[in-house]
């Protein structure tokens, strides 16, 4: 109740920031569209759109999760390992029940990546508040943990799913509802619900209140430990999604797969406009900053004149302009 | 209780000398190899355990012990640790970087160890008795003598390459060389990191600049596996040829099936660590002289000769 208050003075100067933050992402990624158009027509062609947003779905849909463990405070480098992890105890689990439950393999698979899911980031969430170790540790142990594990499990090289499930389960990356690819529309099915949590349901408050000062929050009777808990779930819970949504794709889990995800994932949630240090999410925002990601590589690809030996430099500095622009916007 | 722990310690020392005895019969041949964390690595220390395995059956005397490092500075650590508790008659090590595991294996070299190397040379090369590798430029020119042949000498072609790397730049420089002078035409060639779902976005990348491609080259087989899936899906047909590299068992078997698209493979095969381990036996127990320096040609895998690089059991 303190926090309300104390908050409410400062509200109308808050609102006139949150607009710029929530707006920057989306003009970046419009300017981005026009660069792209100018330097290769075929850039805004529909087939290009659709393939690079599509590809940038798995990013986007950890970095919801990311938008929750980041505003709360926290931090999780573990999600690119956990990715590889639940995509791989999904096709094992998939691989086995395929001969008793045909088609029901793909559902029953379903639910377990999203129970695998929700216990890795109770297991996170768990380390960080009850074990009380700096987020960054302790998701750098389970970042290596669960990469040894799909290592472990695949033998260093590839788990494939069943030839039987492939055809019918390949819909959920290559298919199309009303000409929009799967992934796309779970994307913004994820981020809805985001959106909800965070801006209309108390969660939401709760998290942006010890992300900002956690001290505040515990005097106002808010549970730390249950909060951030709970954004750690959340970002396990995306992660299933996310690998649920990438099996299909190619079918297969390796001791790379996910790899520097993590990386893309925090750099999305940070062009989206929230803030590493944690408080408010910005989950729309989020999603914009994953598709820029993605749009900025497939950019480098199409236009001729990077050398293919400076692309990543070129990537840094455009993403380096992005947040100057955003800082300088926002300080006006 | 007391009764119990002298028995104890008594059966531990029987074990111990019984342990030294064997171990002074017995010669050994210690194998250091990077864990698998990715497909050929895998492929190496399956093949690596398979020839342990062999060797210690059809040879009672001689022990084949593999030991896998996650990294360069604990192949240093596991060297150390190999090399301390007995004496090594060979060390086969496919190591990490040339320049870190130079001093280390010339350290072991010291004692009186035969020193095998695999893959990747010392900086040093006479530390080395014995070095075996693939031929990395045969990789990209004989890819490039069968895509000419089957393109009839011209057409337009994307090509994927790995990680910023010595085995890299000579694939690609191999496939380089080849083409010049004939009207096969590199549209565009990018890093994907030998990595599937890169590859798979630089393919649909690709696919939207280019309205028209012949042939796809991803010089490594894990790259191929996203390029053939983003061909799949956007459902051109202008795309004759898509061709990897490495033998990987999944591309091999595709050779076998007599697949339109993907016809041949060149092997880079991690099976040559088994080549190794064996020719080293051969000099420790048939006094066969292996000495020098081999090199593995690359030649095409086809439809007629695919079985004999084909491990369904391998994971890689």
């Amino acid at each position: 109740m303190a926090v309300m208050t104390e908050s409410a003075p400062g509200r109308r100067a808050l609102d006139l920031n949150v607009s710029w933050t929530d707006i920057g992402p989306f003009l970046a990624l419009a300017a981005l569209l026009v660069v792209g158009y100018l330097i290769n027509p075929d850039f805004l062609s529909a087939t290009n759109l659709a393939n690079v947003i599509t590809r940038s779905a798995f990013i986007a849909i950890i970095a919801v999760g990311a938008t929750f463990v980041i505003s709360s405070g926290g931090l999780d480098l573990s999600v690119g390992s956990m990715a590889a992890f639940i995509t791989g105890i999904t096709i094992m689990f998939m691989n086995t029940v395929a001969p008793h439950a045909g088609s029901w393999a793909i559902p029953a698979g379903m639910a377990v990546a999203i129970l695998v899911g929700l216990l890795c980031g109770l297991a996170n969430g768990l380390i960080v508040t009850v074990g009380r170790i700096e987020p960054f540790i302790a998701t750098l142990g389970t970042m290596g943990i669960f990469r040894a594990l799909i290592t472990y499990l695949t033998d260093g090289g590839t788990i494939p799913i069943d030839r039987s499930l492939r055809e019918a389960y390949r819909p959920v990356y290559f298919g199309t509802v009303a000409g929009i690819p799967v992934p796309i529309l779970i994307s913004i099915a994820v981020a809805a619900v985001a959106s909800f949590i965070l801006y209309k349901m108390k969660y939401g408050r709760k998290c942006a209140a010890v992300g900002a000062n956690e001290d505040v929050a515990r005097y106002s009777g808010i549970s730390v430990i249950r909060t951030r808990t709970v954004a750690y779930i959340v970002q396990g819970v995306c992660v299933a999604i996310a690998a649920i949504c990438y099996v299909p794709r190619l079918g297969a889990a390796t001791p790379t797969t996910g790899q520097l995800w993590e990386l893309q994932v925090i750099t999305a949630v940070v062009i989206g406009g929230t803030a590493l240090r944690g408080g408010k999410g910005h989950v729309w925002g989020t999603v914009a900053g994953a598709v820029i990601l993605e749009l900025i590589a497939n950019l480098m690809v199409l236009s001729d004149f990077v050398s293919e030996y400076l692309v990543a430099a070129v990537q840094g500095v455009i993403i380096i302009i992005a947040m100057l622009i955003q800082r300088f916007s926002n300080s006006k | 209780m007391f009764r119990r722990k002298w028995i104890a310690a008594a059966t531990l020392g029987a074990l111990l000398l019984a342990g030294q005895a064997m171990a002074q019969d017995k010669k050994v041949i210690a194998v250091s190899i990077p864990a698998a964390d990715h497909g050929w690595t895998a492929g190496i220390v399956y093949h690596a355990q398979a020839a342990a395995k062999e060797i210690n059956a059809a040879f009672p005397n001689v022990e084949v012990v593999v030991k896998t490092s996650p990294s360069a500075a604990e192949q240093v650590s596991a060297l150390e640790d190999l090399s301390a508790s007995r004496k090594l008659d060979a060390l086969v090590i496919l190591p990490y970087s040339s320049e870190e595991l130079t001093q280390p294996v010339k350290a072991i070299k010291d004692m009186g160890t035969f020193i095998t190397v695999v893959d990747r040379g010392l900086t040093d090369a006479s530390v080395q008795d014995l070095y075996l590798a693939g031929d990395n430029i045969a990789v990209g020119t004989n890819t490039a003598k069968f895509m000419i042949d089957k393109l009839g000498g011209k057409g337009d072609v994307v090509v994927l390459r790995g990680i910023p790397t010595v085995i890299d730049d000579e694939r690609i420089k191999g496939f380089q060389d080849t083409i010049k002078g004939t009207n096969l035409k590199v549209l565009d060639i990018q890093y994907a990191h030998w990595n599937s779902d890169e590859a798979f976005k630089l393919m649909q990348d690709y696919l939207a600049k280019y309205p028209h491609i012949d042939a796809v080259w991803a010089n490594d087989d894990d790259m191929l596996l996203g390029v053939l899936e983003a061909v799949k899906q956007s459902g051109r047909t202008d795309i004759k040829l898509a061709l990897g590299g490495n033998g990987m068992k999944d591309i091999v078997k595709k050779v076998i099936d007599g697949d339109a698209m993907t016809p041949v493979e060149t092997p880079y095969p991690p099976s040559m660590i088994k080549t190794a381990i064996y020719m080293t036996v051969a000099n420790l127990i048939g006094q066969a002289p292996v000495r020098g320096t081999v090199k593995l040609d690359a030649p095409l895998i086809t439809q007629a000769n695919a079985k004999e690089y084909y491990f369904p059991d391998s994971p890689f």
